[in-house]
């Protein structure tokens, strides 16, 4: 893939939408292409990762392995959204497993570049911490419903 | 003599009334005394009314008291409506039996009894005119309602003894009836006479006063009645004010009064035992003992119990505060939205029932008051 | 009244709504570990009992008692009467372990109907959590029976665990079609699973279809009900084209008994199915 297709994947894809063309040209430069076979682990739990991934399409889970329980989904990630948020903030290390449940075509963009770029372009980090603010609210929302356990009704089991 | 007519009876012909009626095979049912309260049934003569009572109420209070005047009907409201006889408390609505493999109805309907009500108050007849919106609105949705409905005479009397719970000229309901009677009594009684200004209804009210003593009301008699009406409307214990109710207590769902009312309320349901207007039943199913018959009953039930707003897993309205707020909202606002019309008459049974004194009137002040209570909902 | 005073002849009345009329169980199928459901056929001389989607019975077992069960089969095959049943009482238990030919009371059908009339050439979004797919099947059975009257016909469907998928088998047929798009989300899901895990108001954001011209009904718990017409208001959509299914205490079903009240509605006659922007004053508060 060249360069500018980078640019028309990240500028077409719902998380950058919108995004000046400027910006996108400046995060280009920290993208490489990825692909995953189905059971293939993106990251690992404790794994350093200073990367998030653009998932172009596929599927990926995000797990965590309960003694006893074997492997719990936690929720799954597909094409249009975004997967990572562990470069943000050091010592940049995983939460949870992540694991393509399909093939999978991603982006990968590299955490200390951007951050190298959002440092210096304080209009990109806004923008970019915005947008990742928006994801993190989001999932936080859907975590908070899954905590709710709405169709599950104890005392009828 | 037609519809729209007023006479003259003395005290002595309400005892051929009452015949006349149940020679037309009526059951006369009317106020009576037991244990210490006017209640209603079945009433053979004028001896069976509590001639020279009177009641007194407050909230939550009731007691009977020697009148000299020997009025027939000196005293307000008692625990009963009429409700008791148009709605049974406990009414089969279906029987079935088992049979190879499953079931079959049961029950042959018999005729609706045939009640004359004798001495309904204005405020209870406005009360019959909101249930009849509430149970003839859906033709046939309660046909147990309707034929004991249609089948009902009723002899309506004028309140000249409001309670000190009572508001019916804030509701509008009393104390002189409005239409929806056969027969409309206003009971004249002083060290001079003791008579009745008979009004005329309806065509079969007719027909009864037809056969009975009586004279044309002169101009001195109307005004005679006239006068006792006017002394009662001066005589309200309690007063509403309407105005504006509807949309005050619709803006306080998250009033913090309701959690005040909670401290006070033992969720006992008497309020709505008592209210000649409140509606509310449940349907019970059950079986005898071998499982071979089973019946449907239609059981009062009330919104203060918690199982009222069960829904698989628990109920909707678990605080008294919730449930308060559920019947006196649903009395002064939301009825409008379904029946046109308030759901209180001013009857006051609520207040005198109560075994706290809970006051609707005051509680309706307090929620919706013309100050806007803090925490109320935009 | 007008009445007259001698031989009172009560008027014609229709048939008595508290009667239950008996129909007879044809099957009993499980559908996940407290759900099974019921098809009823009309006993040999009954009548069908017509119904429109979103509408529900009254069932009764006998002597056992009776419980408010939506139609979850297909409106154009009114001689099935098909309903879904959670086991959580008395009553949903007896009607489980019913077998076929035993009897079942019905009265019904009750309440409102989904809008699928009014919808005609727009699109229609579904989306159901749990249990709350039964109510929604007769709207899918419609929509894709008369495919043509519909734009764009989105199905997202919540439930808690793969294993409480309700009509798993029919899900796989409709996502097989290439007229319709069915996305399954779990809550919660082991690694065998290999559908989506998150909750359904997420569908929402990414579902192809035009918020300007879209039909929305959803059924499900009350606290979904809320985020999912948030996540649709957020989509572009507006509360006068969102419908929503309610549940409350249904004793009578012909809004005389006043359990099932909600603020001035009776759900049972008023509802089940409301246009969103007439409930939505009464849903944020509490114990209404």
């Amino acid at each position: 893939m060249t360069i500018q297709s980078f640019e028309k994947v990240l500028a077409e894809h719902p998380f950058f939408k919108g995004l000046r063309p400027e910006h996108l040209d400046t995060l280009v430069g920290c993208a490489a292409n990825v692909r995953f076979t189905a059971g293939d682990f993106l990251f690992r739990e404790g794994q350093r990762i200073d990367h998030f991934w653009v998932i172009r399409e596929g599927k990926v889970t995000v797990e965590v392995f309960v003694p006893n329980k074997g492997e719990v989904t936690i929720e799954t990630v597909e094409g249009g959204e975004v997967l990572g948020w562990s470069w943000l903030f050091p010592p940049y290390k995983a939460h949870f497993d992540a694991r393509a449940l399909t093939h999978v075509r991603a982006l990968s963009l590299d955490g200390a570049c951007l951050r190298g770029k959002c440092e210096k372009d304080t209009v990109l980090g806004y923008e970019f911490m915005r947008r990742f603010n928006q994801l993190i609210v989001e999932r936080l929302e859907a975590t908070r419903m899954q905590l709710l356990d709405l169709y599950g009704d104890d005392d009828a089991r | 003599m037609q519809p729209g007519d007023s006479v003259v009876i003395e005290r002595v012909v309400l005892d051929a009334l009452l015949a006349a009626l149940r020679e037309r095979g009526y059951e006369t049912v009317g106020p009576t005394v037991r244990e210490g309260a006017i209640v209603y049934d079945e009433i053979r003569a004028t001896s069976d009314l509590p001639a020279g009572w009177t009641d007194e109420q407050e909230g939550g209070h009731y007691r009977l008291r020697r009148d000299d005047r020997e009025a027939l009907f000196g005293y307000a409201v008692g625990p009963h409506s009429w409700r008791r006889y148009l709605e049974p408390p406990s009414l089969v609505r279906w029987r079935g039996r088992r049979v190879d493999g499953g079931f079959e109805d049961d029950l042959t309907p018999g005729p609706p009894p045939r009640y004359a009500f004798v001495g309904v108050r204005p405020c209870e007849l406005a009360a019959l005119l909101v249930k009849d919106r509430i149970l003839l609105g859906d033709p046939g949705a309660d046909p147990d309602y309707r034929s004991r409905r249609e089948s009902a005479f009723l002899v309506a009397v004028n309140c000249g003894s409001p309670a000190g719970t009572c508001f019916c000229v804030s509701m509008g309901t009393g104390p002189r009836f409005g239409p929806g009677f056969d027969l409309g009594l206003t009971e004249l009684v002083d060290d001079a006479r003791h008579d009745f200004v008979l009004q005329v209804g309806t065509a079969r009210g007719a027909a009864v006063v037809e056969g009975l003593p009586h004279r044309p009301a002169e101009p001195a008699d109307l005004t005679a009645a006239e006068a006792v009406l006017r002394e009662a409307e001066g005589r309200m214990g309690r007063s509403l004010e309407t105005e504006g109710l509807k949309e005050r207590l619709e803006r306080s769902y998250e009033n913090p009064h309701w959690d005040e009312v909670a401290k006070r309320c033992l969720s006992c349901g008497n309020c709505t035992m008592v209210c000649p207007t409140c509606f509310c039943s449940t349907v019970e199913d059950s079986t005898d003992l071998p499982g071979t018959r089973a019946e449907r009953r239609r059981i009062w039930d009330s919104c203060f119990s918690i199982e009222f707003s069960y829904v698989h897993g628990g109920s909707v309205r678990t605080s008294a505060g919730a449930r308060y707020r559920q019947w006196i909202t649903h009395k002064l606002a939301t009825w409008h939205d379904q029946f046109g019309v308030s759901g209180c008459v001013g009857c006051g049974r609520c207040i005198t029932w109560c075994p706290v004194g809970i006051d609707i009137t005051a509680e309706a002040r307090a929620i919706g008051g013309p100050a806007e209570a803090a925490g109320s909902r935009p | 009244m007008t009445t007259p005073d001698s031989g009172t002849a009560p008027v014609a009345a229709p048939p008595d709504p508290m009667w239950p009329e008996p129909f007879e169980v044809r099957q009993v199928a499980r559908e996940t570990g407290d759900t099974f459901t019921l098809t009823l056929v009309p006993k040999v001389g009954s009548q069908p009992h017509p119904f429109a989607p979103g509408q529900f019975n009254m069932l009764y077992v006998f002597g056992v008692g009776e419980v408010p069960i939506s139609i979850s089969g297909d409106p154009d095959r009114p001689e099935l009467l098909v309903h879904t049943i959670r086991a959580v009482g008395a009553t949903t238990r007896a009607l489980q372990k019913l077998k076929r030919g035993d009897q079942v009371g019905v009265r019904g059908p009750f309440g409102t109907r989904w809008p699928v009339d009014q919808a005609h050439g727009q699109d229609i979004v579904l989306v159901a959590g749990g249990i709350g797919l039964a109510p929604i099947r007769p709207v899918v059975y419609h929509v894709l029976r008369h495919r043509a009257l519909y734009g764009r016909v989105v199905l997202l469907y919540g439930a808690r665990t793969p294993h409480d998928i309700l009509y798993a088998r029919e899900l796989r047929d409709w996502r097989g079609r290439f007229d319709a798009e069915v996305e399954v989300t779990v809550d919660r899901a082991t690694i065998e699973w290999q559908g989506g895990v998150g909750v359904v108001t997420k569908l929402i954001q990414r579902s192809p279809f035009d918020p300007s011209s879209a039909v929305a009904m959803i059924c499900g718990p009350e606290v979904m009900i809320r985020f999912a017409s948030l996540a649709l208001e957020k989509r572009g959509m507006t509360t006068a084209s969102i419908h929503v299914s309610m549940e409350r205490n249904m004793k009578c079903a012909v809004g005389l008994c006043g359990h099932c009240q909600l603020g001035p509605h009776f759900v049972c006659k008023d509802g089940p199915v409301f246009r969103y922007e007439r409930i939505e004053p009464l849903f944020g508060l509490r114990e209404v």
